[in-house]
């Protein structure tokens, strides 16, 4: 059977210490046995690693960041279009997909698919949303409180014990074990990622995530479970490894099934030691850990791929468990011809 | 005295928990109790076993094990 040709343009390509997805999704569909693919980088920054990986990346586009709105982006993506004539996008930033979310029926329109959640769905599961969310598919999730300002963060920590989670709009946290600590950590997450940052109760456990894939119809295509073996200071898995926990893939077509969630999501949960599972935020959209899943059999970015070109996608029923990923770092050497083609034309 | 079902022990001693994720390296009189255990041996018989083997009298041997049991259970290796 013939590969069906096709054109992606994914985002994500910091494959840095708080690494994006873009690159394992792209190792994902270049591994697919039904794709010839080209993949297009959509990068933010010009030293996105992703942006020099060729063996990966066929050409890369500099695209307006978030904050300069949708219309720019919009712009953006049309010229990239005409030139490369692109199939699909897979946005993989949490701080995109609001843009992406908005303008995914003008993108169908001009002939580029995407498969996200609705707006609805991606607002329900926000940080600052989460125990509404709890309560009302009745999961656990540590109590939490959007906090605007120190005084109302003073005013919030009376009620709460110490040690408490401080988080970012979008990303980050942190334990705070003090007024002084949460004071520091507030002005540095609302600087970063803006307002509101939430203050969270502290659940002491163990952390494990879900990978996820829906289909928007309530139906759960893939799901792998997983503990993080080493975390870095940025509290991002630098080794993990795949677990045997039907309660977590319960909880996971539960929330599937209930939202009708359609795309890519990760549940970061914490058990804690009388074996309760507590979820702490729903990310929306493939974490940078998706290839684990691809090693273990269930090809994630490419069971994404398919859904969104309307191709019959089986739910995957298996995973090996007890296999590991074990993150490195490495270095290319990238001529300075090819980053001064990228930052003076924005492409390469 | 079960062990679950899913707990695997590999020849070199490696003991891994598929639930949590947690492994653990045993040493070989270890490995060998695990083993008998997940044979579906009690305590007795491992005692009359080892007894046999090693050079150890029977009250030492028998707080060994009886203190490895008790890590096992609190590992969350043992079935409740």
């Amino acid at each position: 059977m013939s590969r069906i040709k096709v054109t992606v343009a994914v985002t994500g390509l910091n494959n840095i210490d708080s690494p994006g997805p873009g690159i394992p999704v792209i190792r994902g569909i270049r591994e697919s046995r039904d794709f010839d693919t080209r993949i297009i980088g959509l990068a933010y920054e010009h030293l996105e690693p992703g942006i020099y990986m060729s063996d990966l990346v066929d050409k890369t586009y500099m695209i307006p960041y978030p904050s300069e709105g949708k219309d720019a982006l919009f712009k953006r993506l049309l010229e990239i279009h005409e030139k490369e004539k692109l199939d699909v996008i897979i946005p993989n930033f949490d701080a995109e997909l609001f843009s992406f979310i908005k303008l995914e029926k003008a993108l169908g329109k001009a002939g580029i698919k995407t498969y996200l959640p609705t707006l609805e769905q991606f607002e329900e599961r926000n940080k600052s949303n989460l125990s509404t969310y709890g309560k009302k598919y009745g999961v656990n999730v540590p109590s939490g409180i959007e906090v605007f300002s120190i005084s109302d963060l003073s005013n919030t920590l009376k009620s709460m014990k110490y040690p408490v989670m401080i988080k970012g709009k979008y990303y980050d946290a942190y334990p705070a074990y003090s007024e002084e600590q949460a004071v520091a950590y507030f002005s540095k997450m609302s600087a970063k990622w803006g307002f509101p940052v939430i203050v969270q109760e502290f659940v002491k456990g163990t952390e494990v995530n879900v990978i996820a894939l829906g289909d928007g119809k309530g139906n759960l295509i893939a799901a792998v479970p997983m503990r993080k073996q080493y975390i870095t200071d940025k509290g991002k898995a630098w080794g993990g490894i795949t677990i045997e926990d039907q309660s977590m893939l319960d909880l996971a077509k539960k929330i599937i099934s209930q939202t009708k969630w359609k795309g890519g999501m990760e549940l970061e949960l914490i058990r804690n030691s009388e074996g309760q599972l507590y979820l702490l935020e729903i990310n929306p959209r493939i974490p940078a850990w998706v290839y684990l899943a691809v090693g273990v059999g269930q090809n994630i970015p490419e069971a994404l791929l398919k859904l969104t070109l309307g191709l019959e996608v089986k739910p995957y029923t298996r995973y090996d468990v007890g296999k590991m990923f074990v993150r490195y770092s490495y270095d290319m050497i990238v001529d300075l011809e090819s980053f001064s083609k990228l930052t003076t034309t924005g492409e390469l | 005295m079960p062990i679950k079902a899913n707990i695997a022990l590999s020849e070199n001693g490696f003991v891994f928990n598929p639930s949590t994720g947690d492994s653990y390296t045993l040493n070989n009189t270890g490995k060998e109790a695990l083993a008998f255990i997940k044979e579906g041996k009690d305590i007795s018989q491992i005692t009359s076993i080892m007894l046999e083997r090693y050079d150890v009298d029977r009250i030492t041997l028998e707080r060994y094990l009886a203190d490895f049991v008790n890590d096992l259970r609190i590992n969350n290796l043992m079935e409740e």
